[in-house]
């Protein structure tokens, strides 16, 4: 186990390293290698030679390609030191380097939106296991009957609506029009947990709705499959009672693909779930990352994309070893 | 009789036409909108509504762009120089009135106007006693010259404007107070400070401008012992009726009284929210919706709601009267590149103008609310400008495809020719705007290719003239804003020859005529902007008798404010609901 864990910690932090690559090549070295000046995106109206200089020696542009992942990866591991004009002051490693729009070090900025991605994904990641696995199974017992239908309806309906669909037409309704909820904007759940819930409830149910659907889906299909098994035969022809039958040996094996598919998607929503996120006007790292595509803030970018591929790596370890806690059959070696 | 009868049936019939008709003819507009709903209707625009001196509250606004910067001296969002009215204060500022008056500079930290001496080339400025900093400090001369010096130090500080150094640096080549070798950090030498109050400005020759100059954000004092160069923009020392709270790039700011900003210093601002919140969203729409409402208090960017809620303003009386369409200051255009040909041939220039459909083209940027018909290329507001000429009859609102045809004889390519029409693709209006001007160009044999290119590197692309040869940009899709209130302020980085640079050029066409240079010259060394103001309109026609723009329209938004703020004014050097007179009611 023991082993199986190093082993698998190692592929994390490869992977890690060649996410980092390939974003540091396609960010910073792809302009230089097509022979434009990246520091003219950041001059803004005025590109004297000073200017541009500053912005060179600033993101490190004057440095060969190489010595600039250098620099950046160590960064992350010791720390650098950042020159603000006045005095030279060290940025305290894990240091993704600073923000050129806001002069501010990438780590805080995530460290501020993570909270809000982390209450969204999670919130939602609750509701949509709870609500997609146990409609999936029901709709599984209840197979061809009208419960059945409509189930599999409202499931269908979830994959095929956008989120930026239902996102503008739930606060329309339950705001604007029932007044069921409070106009809100987000609020951190330790500052106001009822404002934070009241702003949170829209965008749970909204981003749960989409991966519930798919959840119900996949449930009732998987659930179907394992109801045919022999196993599932003989548990019954042992006498033991259908409700154990269910819960003690289909739904476990039901749950594998489950848990396959909830470890990626959270992983990836962890990472910024940017639609949500935009719709509802969160400020978590999914609009972090989009306003610095727009903006090309390099610093900025690079930070939330390790950020997001970590989540994904992760989740996908954690998902690994908790294969071995649900079926009995796998063995981490 | 019968004949009499149906003789009488017919009158009635054609009376309730007539009278459905005029009806109908009164209650819609252009933009859709009705007349019955316009009353109170861009009031805004002309007087101050809702006046009032009742103060506390909260003041929301709200925005789509994030701030560039909140450091004066990088700061170069016009919004944004709305929003720094609220917690700095330079010597001279625009007056908080409606109308002309608004265009006016008057002192604010400055005692009064400023003497000028040597010709006018000295301006020797007094400054107000009993002003202070957020902490309390006095602000003194040596503040205002600390925070100029600071534009200087470009390569800490880079991204606002850079006017300052081009008139006083008089070949110093100062390096900014950062790298100053003076003790005190004030080697700038063509500024003096013989005493706390007052400050001298040493110009190499005289410029009516130079107020201007004096009022924009950069030219603020900044303590220099509080100065935390690049990372100053997250916390700058405030000297107006606000102090920064807190900021987050990308969420907003919140802003609190300063205490030690004292009222009757400051003619300007009221002070009257007890707290001013500044929230970036990523959904516009969103947005909209809160502020229509009442839920937040005004979209601050300034560019107008979006087409949901324009359609929905526009047909409520309610909300239409709390709304108004004023002129932004822009203006949008196209240019012609006389670097790539055949638009070195000005009937080329010509052709493409006739050829353009100015209603098409005013509909792809949103209708006539998005603005006015471009005529020439000095917009209304700024001193010179004279909207009625209309030099290529472009308010006629259609294209002139004889004279289009004809223009095209007489530059050598009656069958037409092919060109590339360069265009931000983060733009949308822009790219609508292109394509109308593609399918206009067509009509007259013209293949007009359209090259979408990455709206970030605007410097480099559009903004490099060698680039624009390269890629054969033959017509450029553009916007622009005067950073000060004067003709040259507008039309100098468009159309001066010593403004075309090799990176970041603003001066797409490459004119550089000797004749529209030396106007510039002669209305910077006028006495007062009213004596240069003719100037700027002779500059105007030149450029339109060289055909070598297409003016698209002069720039309008939907503004809607929530029906609570008090002293709700646009002030015209602006284009904006000034922000240092609002309050909040209830």
């Amino acid at each position: 186990m023991l082993v199986y864990l190093i082993r698998r910690l190692f592929n994390v932090a490869a992977t890690l390293l060649v996410v980092s690559a390939v974003t540091f090549g396609i960010f910073f070295a792809v302009p230089k290698l097509t022979g434009s000046d990246p520091a003219l995106m950041y001059a803004g109206r005025e590109t004297s030679e000073t200017a541009l200089q500053g912005i060179r020696v600033k993101m490190g542009f004057d440095k060969p390609i190489s010595e600039q992942y250098w620099v950046f990866l160590k960064g992350i591991f010791v720390g650098r030191d950042y020159d603000a004009g006045t005095e030279v002051t060290h940025c305290a490693a894990p240091c993704f380097g600073y923000s050129f729009k806001s002069e501010a070090p990438v780590w805080q900025t995530m460290l501020d939106r993570m909270p809000v991605t982390l209450s969204l994904a999670l919130g939602a990641a609750v509701i949509w296991v709870l609500a997609g696995v146990a409609t999936g199974v029901v709709s599984a017992l209840k197979r061809r009957t009208a419960i059945d239908r409509t189930v599999m309806v409202g499931a269908l309906a979830g994959v095929s609506l956008p989120i930026f669909f239902t996102g503008m037409v739930a606060p329309a309704v339950f705001v604007y029009s029932l007044g069921w909820l409070d106009v809100s904007n987000y609020k951190p759940l330790t500052e106001d947990p009822l404002a934070w819930l009241n702003s949170m409830i829209l965008p749970w149910v909204t981003l749960a709705f989409l991966f519930a659907a798919t959840y119900a889906r996949i449930t009732r299909a998987t659930m179907l499959e394992v109801l045919g098994e022999d196993y599932i035969r003989t548990a019954r022809a042992k006498g033991l009672k259908e409700g154990v039958v269910i819960r003690k040996h289909a739904l476990r094996s039901t749950l594998t693909p489950i848990v396959t598919m909830f470890g990626l998607d959270l992983g990836g929503l962890l990472g910024g779930a940017v639609l949500t996120e935009t719709t509802f006007n969160f400020q978590g790292l999914g609009t972090a990352a989009v306003a610095a595509i727009g903006q090309g803030d390099l610093p900025v970018i690079m930070g939330v994309t390790l950020l997001a591929a970590l989540f994904v790596v992760m989740a996908n370890l954690i998902v690994d070893l908790l294969y071995a806690v649900i079926d009995p059959r796998v063995r981490l070696t | 009789m019968i004949r009499r009868k149906q003789a009488l049936a017919i009158t009635a019939v054609i009376a309730a036409l007539s009278l459905t008709a005029a009806c109908g003819g009164n209650d819609k507009k252009a933009d859709g909108s009705d007349d019955k709903g316009d009353k109170g209707y861009s009031g805004a625009t002309a007087s101050l509504v809702n006046a009032s001196d009742a103060k506390g509250g909260e003041l929301k606004l709200w925005s789509p762009q994030d701030v560039d910067f909140l450091d004066p001296a990088r700061a170069y969002y016009g919004f944004v120089w709305n929003l720094q009215r609220l917690y700095i204060r330079q010597l001279y500022a625009y007056d908080s009135k409606p109308g002309a008056a608004g265009t006016k500079l008057v002192p604010d930290l400055a005692a009064g106007e400023p003497v000028l001496s040597n010709d006018g080339k000295t301006y020797t400025v007094k400054i107000k006693d009993g002003v202070k900093f957020e902490d309390g400090s006095p602000i003194t001369a040596k503040d205002f010259k600390y925070g100029i010096e600071r534009v200087f130090a470009q390569d800490v500080l880079s991204g606002g404007p850079t006017y300052l150094i081009d008139l006083l640096d008089q070949g110093q080549k100062y390096p900014g107070p950062y790298k100053d070798t003076d003790p005190n950090k004030m080697g700038l030498k063509s500024v003096e400070t013989p005493d706390d109050h007052t400050i001298v400005f040493n110009l190499a020759s005289a410029n009516s401008d130079f107020k201007y100059l004096l009022a924009m954000p950069s030219s603020s004092p900044v303590p220099a012992g509080k100065d935390e160069g690049a990372s100053y923009t997250n916390k700058p020392v405030a000297t107006g009726p606000y102090k920064v709270e807190s900021f987050a790039s990308g969420k907003g700011a919140t802003f609190v009284r300063n205490e030690n900003w004292d009222q009757a210093t400051d003619t300007i601002r009221k002070g009257l929210p007890d707290k001013v919140t500044f929230t970036v969203t990523t959904n516009p729409d969103d947005m909209d919706q809160r502020l229509l409402s009442g839920d937040i208090d005004l979209a601050v960017d300034g560019t107008g709601v979006q087409q949901a809620a324009k359609n929905k303003i526009l047909k409520d009386a309610n909300l239409k009267k709390n709304a108004d369409n004023p002129y932004t200051g822009y203006i949008r255009y196209f240019a012609f590149p006389q670097t790539v040909a055949p638009f070195d041939n000005i009937e080329c220039r010509k052709a493409v103008i006739y050829a353009a459909d100015p209603k098409s083209l005013q509909n792809a940027r949103g209708g006539p609310t998005s603005g006015d018909l471009g005529a020439n290329m000095l917009p209304p507001g700024i001193p010179g400008s004279d909207k009625k000429y209309d030099p290529f009859n472009l308010t006629s609102g259609k294209p002139q495809l004889d004279k289009a045809k004809a223009a095209l004889k007489a530059c050598g390519k009656p069958d037409g020719f092919e060109t590339t029409i360069a265009v931000r693709n983060n733009r949308a209006p822009e790219v609508k705007s292109a394509e109308s001007l593609q399918a206009a160009l067509a009509k007259i044999g013209v293949k007009a290719t359209i090259d979408q290119y990455d709206g970030k590197l605007s410097s480099s692309t559009i903004g490099s003239p060698e680039n624009v040869k390269k890629k054969n940009y033959g017509i450029i899709v553009m916007g622009w804003g005067a950073d000060y209130n004067s003709g040259s302020g507008f039309l100098q980085p468009l159309v001066d020859g010593s403004f075309i640079l090799p990176n970041g050029n603003n001066n797409y066409t490459e004119v550089n005529d000797p004749e529209i240079n030396g106007l510039f010259k002669t209305a910077a060394a006028a006495a007062t902007p009213e004596a240069a103001a003719p100037f700027y309109g002779q500059i105007n026609q030149k450029v339109m008798e060289k055909a070598l723009y297409l003016p698209i329209n002069f720039d309008k938004a939907l503004i809607y404010h929530n029906p609570r703020l008090t002293n709700v004014y646009f002030n015209d050097s602006m284009g904006r609901i000034d922000l240092a007179v609002l309050g909040v009611g209830k």
